[in-house]
């Protein structure tokens, strides 16, 4: 960590002087790529909405982490996402109803359960941070985790993403191709799960989502090929990231709501390019 | 690719196949026999059950009874090579995917964002050719023709060459000489490779000039056999709505 800090020292940037936004910065260069991976795969397969309920689901499982006596509700966090994410797919798979209202009924469900256990007493404020979250906060030991999630995720999604990619397109083409695709499913959902509720504490339940769909979502304008898409992501999201962060020193504002605009105006300018073109 | 002769003795045979969904039978005690170097059609009205046989072949949909496939040896397969031409891509058109991308996807295991190198390029590029549409290697696959994608996604469902080739609809929205083409591609691969062909179309003039079997479905198997002679079968004239 000293060797990393002390490269950093020798950077012409004043905010750099700080630890914590020395921290903050290397959790946006370990976030920023994680997030674009699996955005990329999540605007393909049409799963926004469904990343959005992961996200507002995380107060159940911070309730359930208070209710077991955790002091950190991560893994209680990361087990109520996997389980709810591999419900909503088994119900929207059964069900004819649209996917769009299963996952908005779970979602729900999942926040309402979630607030109703945490502001019993009314001790609903000390968790309002989780709302909006904070980067600034992240610790070194929090960073390495993160960055062993990386590691992990990057394997995963590598060695599936040919198959992942095909579900995406037909999956009946997917099938013919002797794919499983619902094991596909639900390894996809499960690294959307642990990824989104390890990291929701510094992005913040409201905007989380934003920062895994529009990086993806303003690359597509952009690109027609897989490399030119997944490559676009990785840099957009890392300019949202890092800017986001800087914008929060100066302005005094939260970090994971100014990487959410900087992805949305980058967003905007990459469909008025392909708007030009056409 | 290695080339075969059809010998016709390779066989998928389906056994009181049924599938049900909720009280409702959508097909029922489907029995039917196909071989390779055949091209068998699959005809019947809309809501016949053509698409859930053939999700069921492709193991996508529970049914009851059995699908087996023989090899030329008698050798019963648990799960045959089959390729597959789908109706229609129902996806988002504006998916940054290549042809290049999309083909590669199908049997490499480097993920197909790494790039290609010289040797890899070359390869789809000699397939495509085969299909004569090798200049659209590069090219996004939403931004295709209609002939040009089903010409791609028969390069798909050929490479590895399959023991089964399912072709659902695989023309609507092509242009009578892309129709043609397409069709001339489908019968030198039966007649020049391994494999069996099954076709579900409502186009019967083609049907006619191209398929060797025809099975009519109406829930179940109305009728099934040469096509000749299931065309002027009463059942076929009757279950097709036909008065000629």
């Amino acid at each position: 960590m000293e060797f990393i800090y002390s490269i950093m020292d020798n950077l012409p940037f004043a905010f750099l002087s700080y630890n914590f936004m020395k921290n903050s910065i290397i959790a946006a260069i370990l976030i920023a790529p994680l997030f674009a991976f699996l955005g990329t795969i999540a605007v393909n397969n049409r799963m926004a909405f469904f990343s959005e309920a992961l996200g507002h689901s995380a107060f159940t499982g911070i309730a359930i982490g208070s209710l077991l006596g955790l002091n950190n509700p991560v893994l209680a966090m990361i087990a109520f996402g996997i389980v709810l994410g591999i419900l909503i797919t088994k119900v929207k798979n059964i069900n004819k109803t649209s996917a769009d209202t299963v996952i908005s009924v779970f979602s729900s469900i999942a926040m309402a359960l979630g607030i109703i256990l945490l502001s019993r007493n009314g001790g609903f404020a000390k968790y309002s941070s989780y709302l909006i979250g904070d980067i600034l906060l992240i610790s070194p030991q929090e960073l390495l985790m993160l960055a062993i999630l990386l590691v992990a995720v990057f394997a995963i999604w590598c060695t599936i993403y040919n198959h992942l990619l095909i579900t995406g397109i037909n999956t009946s083409l997917a099938s013919s191709r002797g794919i499983n695709t619902s094991v596909m499913e639900y390894i996809f959902i499960i690294m959307i799960a642990v990824t989104v509720m390890f990291t929701i504490k510094w992005l913040g339940i409201l905007t989380i989502n934003s920062l895994l769909i529009l990086p993806a979502a303003a690359a597509r304008n952009i690109s027609s090929s897989s490399k030119q898409y997944v490559l676009s992501s990785v840099i957009i999201s890392l300019v949202s990231a890092i800017s986001g962060i800087i914008i929060s020193f100066y302005a005094d504002t939260s970090a994971g709501a100014a990487m959410v605009l900087v992805a949305g105006i980058l967003f905007f300018i990459t469909l008025i390019v392909v708007l030009k073109e056409k | 690719m290695k080339i075969h002769n059809s010998c016709g003795l390779c066989t998928i045979n389906i056994n009181d196949l049924s599938v049900i969904s909720g009280s409702q039978e959508i097909i029922k005690n489907i029995n039917m026999e196909f071989h390779c170097g055949e091209l068998t059609a699959i005809v019947g009205k809309n809501g016949a059950g053509k698409t859930t046989l053939i999700r069921s072949i492709l193991g996508e949909r529970k049914h009851a009874g059995t699908i087996t496939y023989k090899n030329h040896h008698g050798e019963t397969l648990s799960r045959p090579k089959t390729g597959y031409v789908p109706q229609q891509l129902s996806f988002d058109k504006s998916t940054p995917v290549t042809v290049m991308d999309f083909l590669s996807s199908l049997s490499a295991k480097k993920p197909v964002w790494f790039g290609f190198n010289k040797k890899e390029k070359e390869e789809i590029i000699k397939r495509l050719e085969a299909l004569n549409c090798a200049d659209v290697y590069d090219k996004k696959l939403g931004n295709l023709s209609g002939g040009e994608l089903q010409r791609v996604l028969l390069a798909a469902a050929t490479h590895p060459m399959p023991d089964l080739l399912i072709l659902d609809e695989p023309v609507s929205g092509i242009d009578a000489a892309g129709l043609d083409m397409f069709y001339k591609l489908v019968t030198e691969l039966r007649d020049n490779y391994h494999m069996a062909i099954l076709l579900v179309s409502h186009d019967l003039p083609l049907i006619k000039k191209y398929a060797d079997k025809t099975i009519v479905l109406d829930k179940t198997v109305v009728i099934s056999g040469d096509t000749e002679e299931v065309f002027a079968s009463k059942e076929f004239k009757a279950t097709m709505g036909l008065d000629f």
